[in-house]
């Protein structure tokens, strides 16, 4: 067995703060006929990616070239072909020897080499099935283990946790509830820690719902074998998939969603960008920010259309202070490249988010992530609905929030499945739902900070300014002075007391929004404590660095006198030493300085019309208004006529871009008739339906025939 | 008195249309180029959200009976010539339609049938195996024996022809109210007066019953039983790849848990294919079922074994409004003057729609009344039911 050193590709996350590097078995495997290595076990995009590697395909349409978009099997978009079939590359595991090839439109379908044998579709019975092993799923599993009740529990991943195994960032919330304070990738391990205690819960992972059945049957492809369900009740658990918006060279490989980047760096380590520029400052788009720094990527830029960032003012903080300028009231007009993306382009926007002439300007930039925002995934739950079957739904497929509120609501839902299973005769606490309100909450009002440490030498600074709903400093400080200024975990912490400086505070805070300032041995030159966790490396003791803000604004230099380095929180303590003025201020190091973007001329509105909205049959914006205009409200005929919707996702990105171009017409939407959604919602083999297996593996077509 | 006659006016149509399917649609377009005030009545949002949506887009002339064979041939002619009359594109392909033969006895019957095809004009004929194989690469070749083919029949878009019929109605000057339930069928004694619905009164001496899975429904409310009842037929499409399959193929063989199935490679590259279960199953349920997929795949790959990499994109579940014997019910019924019936097509509205929709309108404007009304003979309300269709 070759090892191999990961320190050798490019395109590899060489040192990561939080994330073991990888390392492990060497595969050979080529790509249009040139060799390349792999990491055995790896999935073909990522492979690819590591290999500098970024179109898969060219459209069958327009021969436009395409690369990853959504990373979660979901839309189609990466398929390349692998030893002779077309397959998806974000969820095919790349083979020793694996012969990979560019898609140029249709694939064309090979003789079978000998004839297979047709396997029954077995049905599975159970009381209870919850489709998605995420924060919700995982929590109603367990709350329905704990009572023995025969649960399975699937989810389409390798790995249970759902998103919170891309989450490299502490979370938010109460410690008891859902712990808060805690990273999402260790919340992941410790929620399927708690499940696979009960032996009542059985998980099957790398299983894709394809559809739920009229017949109260749910069809699931289970490691490439095809099953029947037949569950009592139904827990719909199935989370969330992002939103994309129309703008002008939307479909150029280089763009896509900031979950699909989250994969490519976290997941599995790939560095796929060198210069980053981020669509949407809600949380999404904060932490993917904050994921590539860590991941050693510059983050060019973050646009946000509204007036203000919509995440939670910590995140933005966080990303402001590490000097990431956020370009509010600004959104993407378009994204330029020949191949795959090379610029951005960005206009500011008036109130309405028309663009303002004159304010373009072009950031260089090789990736574009679109965080704009999250979609239910709903469409069990309403098929579930429709065939009459007892359903129930939580986490971000009911509404989007918190993995915190996920977690909560998972809990909901398996008391409703309790009580419809007649095991439980009481109602859901009512209590329940106040909380989950609570930890539902969207970012609230800004309350400056108080400040009480006026008789303190040693003492934190909080900057914490905005009612979210969080509380572990509070739980953590053990001289009990950190204190919420009201009753419900929204309200934020002030500190009055005593401090022992022991740092809890500022290690546990998710929103690395607390700093402690030592004045014990130097009062004019005190100590100030950083929390920082992009690189281990990147500062050491001496250096002399650029200190920031509450806002990001640059405070001026000062020499790092100490560095402690808390493994077991993967934080690296800061202390600097400053001028007493400076003391409360410092908030931060600044590791970059803004880059200043070129001035460019606006583009016509007709240019403007070109946005793909539907990337699977490449239907532009301007179709879709074309048809909108001549007064179409019905979106099947809508779909019948443009074709939108009638690809392989089955409009799982198009409906929302739809959607917004319907109220950029003017329209009321409410006089828009949905789309009647139908299964498959995951496309599979002929083959794969009937377990039709051929007994040749070492031919592109054995095993089973799920591709 | 001056504005009930403004109201009356602004109800009154030559005539109403109930439903804005695979029949009404045509036949409103070509009601509506013959410069009569139509109205058209549908349930749904738009046109074709009924059944017409859930079709697969097969094409034949190719039929056992003489009026369905009249009809269809009528049919084709409109969708063959769409492109050529209005410059938009339906996906008509003349693809034409093969039955692959497997044992003796579908070889005698449909050589039987052949004959009588044959004898109507149609163009179909005998294969060899070898040919069948060039028209389906990869078919399994053990006991094939051969089989029929009709290379003048085809397939189209339902989605996009009807929308091109509705389209074309509407330029034409037709009136379509959607999101609006018929009632009932208004009548004075035994004439007709126009319909109630859950919106208005609309009045005409000529009201359509084109509401496909729904007409034996509203033909009670006037007192006129038509054995008309839907049972539910599943389909589905793939994605688009090369297959190099040129014709419909019908497999006449039953399976398991069905009758026969049929597919074919759409002007998308997609296949598209169609089952029919056994036992029936009756009602209105749209949702697939689970024993779809693996019946249909099965059956798929036995016929060509590389379809079995081939991924399905999505399956639907459509209704036949069928009648006893499998042939429509498209008469004028003496009992309610001014009733006209369009119905039961048996999962062949699409096909037979465009050539329904052209006779129908010559009945009724009276142009070559009498020729139509030949043409129609075999489709009378008043027949005995006995007979079968032997290709559904």
């Amino acid at each position: 067995m070759l090892i191999f050193n990961w320190n050798l590709a490019m395109n590899r996350i060489k040192s990561h703060m939080i994330l073991p590097v990888k390392t492990g078995e060497k595969i050979k495997f080529s790509f249009d006929g040139k060799p390349f290595y792999a990491y055995k076990g790896e999935i073909i995009s990522s492979a690819l990616f590591a290999n500098g590697i970024k179109i898969f395909s060219h459209h069958h349409k327009d021969k436009s070239p395409q690369g990853i978009f959504c990373a979660n099997g979901q839309c189609s978009q990466c398929a390349v072909i692998a030893d002779g079939l077309a397959v998806k590359a974000c969820v095919t595991e790349i083979k020793d020897g694996m012969r990979i090839e560019t898609l140029k439109g249709l694939p064309e379908i090979p003789e079978l080499k000998e004839e297979g044998k047709f396997g029954e579709v077995e049905e599975i019975e159970t009381d209870v099935l919850i489709i998605g092993g995420g924060p919700s799923g995982l929590s109603a599993a367990a709350e329905l283990g704990k009572l023995n009740v025969s649960t399975l529990i699937i989810d389409d991943k390798h790995k249970l946790g759902g998103k919170l195994i891309l989450q490299t960032h502490k979370f938010f919330g109460s410690v008891e509830d859902c712990f808060a304070g805690t990273r999402g990738i260790d919340i992941a391990d410790k929620l399927e820690e708690r499940v696979r205690t009960y032996p009542a819960v059985k998980i099957w992972l790398n299983c894709e719902c394809l559809g739920v059945f009229s017949d109260k049957k749910i069809g699931v492809l289970y490691n490439g074998k095809y099953f029947l369900i037949k569950p009592k009740t139904l827990i719909v658990a199935a989370g969330a998939r992002e939103k994309s918006l129309p703008f002008i060279g939307n479909d150029l490989p280089g763009v896509y969603g900031a979950g699909a980047f989250q994969t490519l760096v976290n997941r599995d380590l790939i560095k796929p960008s060198q210069k980053l520029f981020i669509l949407g400052a809600g949380n999404v788009g904060l932490i993917a920010a904050y994921h590539a720094l860590q991941a050693g990527i510059e983050v060019v830029g973050i646009a946000e259309a509204m007036s203000e960032a919509g995440g939670y003012k910590v995140h933005l903080d966080k990303i402001k202070r590490l000097g990431v300028p956020v370009y509010t009231s600004h959104t993407v007009l378009a994204s330029k490249g020949k191949k795959e993306l090379e610029s951005v382009v960005l206009t500011q926007v008036d109130k309405r988010f028309n663009p303002i002439g004159g304010s373009e300007k072009t950031f260089k930039a090789d990736t574009l992530l679109v965080a704009v925002g999250l979609n239910s995934v709903n469409e069990f739950y309403k098929q579930a609905e429709r065939a009459k079957m007892k359903v129930f739904i939580c986490g971000d497929a009911q509404e989007i929030a918190e993995a915190s509120a996920a977690m909560f609501s998972g809990k909901i839902a398996a008391h409703k499945v309790l009580k419809s299973l007649g095991i439980m005769r009481e109602d859901v606490p009512k209590f329940w739902a106040e909380k989950l309100n609570v930890l539902k909450s969207k970012p609230g009002k800004i309350y400056p900070n108080k400040k009480n440490h006026e008789k303190n030498d040693v003492y934190p600074v909080i900057r914490c300014s905005q009612e979210i709903p969080c509380n572990p400093c509070v739980t953590v400080c053990p001289k009990k002075s950190i204190k919420l200024s009201g009753p419900s975990i929204i309200k934020n912490p002030e500190f009055d007391g005593e401090c022992a400086g022991c740092l809890k505070c500022l290690l546990i805070c998710p929103g690395l929004a607390i700093t402690i300032v030592d004045k014990r041995k130097d009062k004019d030159n005190p100590l100030v404590y950083l929390p920082f966790e992009i690189e281990r490396d990147k500062i050491k003791k001496g250096d002399r660095v650029n200190i920031a803000d509450e806002n990001g604004k640059t405070l001026g230099l000062a020499q790092v006198a100490h560095i402690k380095d808390f493994s077991a929180e993967n934080t690296i303590v800061i202390g600097v030493k400053v001028p007493a003025t400076m003391a409360d201020i410092a908030a931060s190091v600044k590791l970059y300085n803004a880059e200043a973007p070129r001035k460019t001329h606006g583009l016509k509105d007709e240019i403007k019309d070109s946005a793909i909205v539907c990337r699977c049959e490449k239907v532009t914006a301007g179709e879709i208004k074309k048809v909108l205009r001549a007064g179409v409200r019905d979106m099947n005929r809508l779909k019948a006529i443009t074709r939108a919707g009638m690809g392989a996702c089955g409009g799982k990105t198009c409906s929302s871009i739809i959607m917004a171009i319907v109220r950029s017409e003017g329209i009321n939407p409410e006089e828009i008739k949905d789309f009647t959604q139908r299964p498959l919602f995951i496309e599979a083999s002929f083959g794969s339906l009937c377990n039709y297996k051929t007994a040749d593996k070492s031919s592109g077509n054995g095993g089973w025939s799920d591709f | 008195m001056a504005v009930g006659a403004i109201f009356n006016n602004m109800n009154s149509y030559d005539i109403i249309i109930i439903g804005a399917g695979s029949v009404g649609t045509p036949l409103a377009m070509f009601l509506a180029e013959k410069k009569k005030k139509v109205l058209i009545v549908d349930s749904e949002s738009s046109a074709g959200q009924g059944q017409n949506k859930a079709a697969i887009g097969g094409i034949r002339a190719t039929h056992s009976d003489i009026s369905k064979i009249k009809i269809s041939l009528e049919s084709i002619k409109i969708f063959s010539n769409w492109k050529k009359k209005t410059g938009i594109d339906i996906g008509w392909m003349k693809n034409g339609y093969c039955f692959p033969v497997y044992n003796e006895s579908d070889e005698r019957m449909l050589k039987e049938m052949l004959k009588v095809q044959q004898s109507h004009g149609l163009n179909i004929k005998w294969i060899d195996k070898k040919e069948v194989v060039k028209l389906a690469p990869g078919i399994n070749e053990k006991n094939l024996r051969g089989g029929t083919f009709s290379p003048d029949d085809g397939s189209a878009s339902p989605l996009l022809a009807l929308n091109a019929f509705y389209e074309y109605a509407l330029k034409s000057g037709a009136e379509f109210n959607f999101n609006e339930n018929v009632v009932s069928i208004l009548k004075d004694k035994s004439i007709v007066k126009g319909v109630l619905t859950d919106k208005g009164k609309y009045f005409a001496p000529i009201v359509v019953n084109a509401a496909g899975a729904y007409a034996g429904e509203i033909s009670k409310t006037v007192d006129i039983d038509i054995p008309v009842r839907p049972d539910c037929h599943e389909a589905g499409i793939t994605e688009p790849v090369q297959t190099g399959i040129k014709p419909m193929i019908v497999d006449i063989m039953p399976g398991l848990k069905s009758k026969n199935y049929y597919f074919y490679s759409n002007s998308e590259n997609q296949i598209i294919f169609c089952l029919t279960p056994s036992p029936t199953i009756w009602g209105g349920d749209r949702d697939s079922t689970s024993r779809f997929l693996p019946e249909i795949s099965k059956r798929m790959i036995q016929l060509i074994p590389k379809l079995s990499n081939i991924k399905v994109r999505r399956v639907w579940r459509g209704l036949y409004p069928m009648t006893p014997d499998g042939f429509p019910i498209v008469d004028f019924p003496k009992q309610l003057k001014g009733y006209v019936l369009a119905a039961g097509m048996c999962g062949q509205g699409f096909m037979l729609g465009p050539g329904l929709g052209l006779t129908l309108s010559n009945i009724i404007t009276g142009n070559a009344a009498a020729a139509s009304r030949k043409r129609i003979k075999g489709f009378e309300l008043n027949r005995k039911f006995e007979g079968q269709e032997k290709l559904k």
